[in-house]
């Protein structure tokens, strides 16, 4: 039973945290891209198509990836080299992902879908309980692994990464430095493009194997709060994408045993203990400032 | 592309204005409004399918633009009035939260007429329809209860409104009519269409004993776990067969087609009226898909109580029924009113939840 509800919650954050992760690089980057929800359907819709084209989800992985670093380059030459406003380009992405992953989808409403099995790890997945949770997984929870620990050690270990966040703080100071930060930028942007991508291809391949209109329902915006709530630090974007899974699945399974709890008070809870922690972490004003990047959403032209 | 299309020449009817007035002398115009999208697998494509069979059936002699996505809201209103300016004879508005703005739009076009599905407010122009599901909920509850050797059944809920909660005590008395201490688990989802929710509904339940699985969201998700874990479930609002050829037991599928084609008839021939219509398995307005995945004897007792159903033999709330708080409600032999269902707000006995207030 334990097992069974904890495999439901790394389904269910999964994505939160994969989605979260890339806008945090964008974020820290300083680029403010609202169109998270967006990239991530166009994402899922690839994904699920590829996969029924070749018959393969790793095709698919690779589709969804790519269709979200695609679709954020848009958002990339609008915002960075047109230096159109990054808040409505965002939100412009979200609403232009959702209408066109539903053109893009049409054919694909009703066919069942290909799941993405699992690759058990030899030996490691026969230990007892976290056997099954953490080494009898899918290739997207790896990566998801994989992306938490190599982002914090770019971020904050590598020299790359130093400039990343140099530019996000200030990115005058940083093109005096001789950074180019449009290019960074760039990058940083089509990384949180790809991430996003990822975490649609996980919709489509493994938390619900089909394709329907508008199937991430505000997950990315729930990736996006995320980033804010883990005061832009990879590791407590775990933490917090964890939560707030378990705190969905734990209502259900409440409302599942009867308790005489009102649902829509349930339904609430995952908002209000993200909210709590909100304020206990953010209690600390200091460190709070230290950690958002100062120039986020502000344009940046190169003087000549 | 072609709902596109369509979208934009709705549209651009309504930029042109009224100027669009003269053709539709040529063609009467059925206008049809959609909450969801038109392939969104349930709800919404079940009345796309409706409308189809009434373009199908008319051929030239009528046009049925559509808005899709339309949101329940301040943005509803202006959507209908759209169509009403656009010179729609008649416009469907196909979700209960269509409600209030449909009134509001028919009083500044009395000329037009208007449908509104599954509401309770009517008008000299507003007729409304809705189909009485809960015939089928009996139906799927007696079958659940054959079938499962749990003796529990799990319901993904959407909101605490009376359709949705009719449905789960039809389904509990269905159920109770073959097994008196069958058990019901309700998990409410607090949304209609959201597959990801939906489905980890859906494993909650079943990890907590369920057997069989039913619901009254939008989306196939619910059934694709019910396929993966291995039990068996009922489809909702269109056949779902497709996401568990192995899983589904029947589901309840509505089919607006038949009325939509009786009504636009009599708009053609000049003697539509303002009517409050609930009509049931009997009248075709939903049916049974196909009973699968079940031995021959479950099959014809389901087939045994459809027909009674049809045959206005068996009513599936009828005395005696307790409520959940032990209190009684029908007495022996009472059938319960129209009004007192449209506006249920009470589990009756067996349900293992309490209802949200």
């Amino acid at each position: 039973m334990l097992e069974a509800i904890l495999l439901t919650v790394i389904t269910a954050a999964t994505p939160l945290v994969i989605a979260a992760l890339g806008e945090l690089v964008t974020e820290r980057a300083g680029v403010l891209n609202l169109g998270v929800e967006g990239m991530m359907i166009m994402g899922a819709v690839m994904a699920f198509g590829a996969t029924q084209v070749t018959g393969s989800p790793y095709v698919g992985i690779l589709a969804g990836i790519a269709a979200g670093a695609v679709f954020s380059l848009l958002f990339g030459i609008l915002t960075l080299t047109l230096v159109a406003n990054q808040v409505a380009t965002g939100l412009a992405l979200t609403i232009l992902g959702l209408g066109l992953s539903g053109q893009i989808g049409e054919s694909f409403v009703g066919q069942p879908g290909i799941k993405l099995q699992p690759l058990p790890i030899p030996f490691l997945s026969d230990i007892p309980l976290l056997g099954p949770l953490l080494f009898r997984q899918d290739l997207i929870f790896y990566l998801s692994v994989v992306l938490v620990v190599g982002i914090h050690w770019f971020l904050f270990r590598s020299r790359t990464g130093l400039k990343v966040r140099a530019i996000g703080d200030n990115h005058a100071s940083a093109h005096a430095l001789g950074i180019n930060v449009i290019r960074a930028r760039y990058f940083a942007v089509m990384f949180g493009g790809a991430c996003a991508g990822l975490a649609g291809a996980q919709l489509s391949l493994v938390y619900t194997p089909q394709w329907v209109e508008n199937m991430t329902a505000g997950r990315g915006w729930i990736a996006l709060a995320l980033v804010v709530f883990a005061s832009w630090r990879p590791l407590r974007v775990l933490a917090g994408g964890y939560l707030f899974g378990a705190v969905t699945i734990g209502q259900l399974h409440a409302q599942a045993l009867g308790i005489g709890i009102p649902s829509q008070f349930l339904s609430a809870l995952p908002y209000v203990a993200t909210i709590v922690v909100l304020i206990i972490i953010s209690h600390n004003r200091r460190t709070t400032l230290i950690n958002t990047p100062a120039s986020l959403g502000k344009p940046f032209v190169p003087e000549r | 592309m072609k709902k596109l299309i369509i979208a934009l020449a709705a549209t651009a009817a309504v930029l042109g204005g009224v100027s669009t007035g003269a053709q539709a002398q040529d063609k009467t115009k059925v206008c049809f409004i959609y909450v969801g999208s038109q392939t969104d697998g349930g709800w919404t494509q079940a009345h796309d399918i409706g409308r189809q069979q009434l373009q199908e059936h008319f051929g030239d002699k009528i046009e049925t633009p559509f808005l899709e996505n339309v949101p329940e809201g301040p943005d509803a209103e202006r959507a209908i009035e759209r169509m009403a300016r656009s010179g729609c004879a008649l416009v469907y508005t196909t979700s209960f939260g269509f409600m209030d703005a449909t009134i509001k739009v028919a009083q500044k076009f009395p000329d037009v007429k208007f449908e509104h599905a599954t509401g309770f407010k009517a008008a000299e122009n507003v007729a409304t329809y809705n189909a009485r599901f809960y015939e089928g909920r009996y139906i799927q509850g007696q079958i659940a209860a054959k079938m499962s050797k749990k003796g529990v059944a799990g319901y993904i809920a959407s909101f605490p409104i009376p359709e949705v909660v009719m449905g789960i005590n039809a389904f509990i008395l269905g159920a109770q009519s073959v097994n008196p201490e069958f058990k019901l688990k309700v998990v409410w989802a607090n949304t209609w269409f959201d597959p990801g929710k939906e489905a980890d509904a859906a494993k909650a339940l079943i990890d907590q004993g369920v057997d069989i699985l039913t619901q009254h969201t939008d989306t196939t998700a619910p059934m694709q776990v019910a396929a993966e874990r291995g039990i068996f479930a009922f489809g909702q609002a269109s056949d779902m067969i497709a996401a568990g050829p192995k899983t589904q037991l029947t589901a309840i599928v509505d089919t607006w087609g038949n009325y939509y084609i009786k009504r636009t008839q009599a708009l053609l021939d000049g003697n539509w009226k303002s009517e409050q219509i609930w009509d049931g398995l009997k009248d075709g307005i939903l049916t049974m898909a196909p009973y699968t995945n079940m031995p021959d004897d479950v099959k014809a007792m389901a087939e045994e109580t459809e027909a009674k159903i049809k045959s206005g033999e068996l009513h599936p709330f009828t005395g005696p029924v307790k409520k959940q708080d032990g209190s009684d409600w029908l007495a022996e032999g009472e059938k319960a009113e129209d009004g007192v269902l449209l506006g249920m707000n009470f589990y009756v006995a067996g349900v293992d939840d309490k209802l949200p207030q």
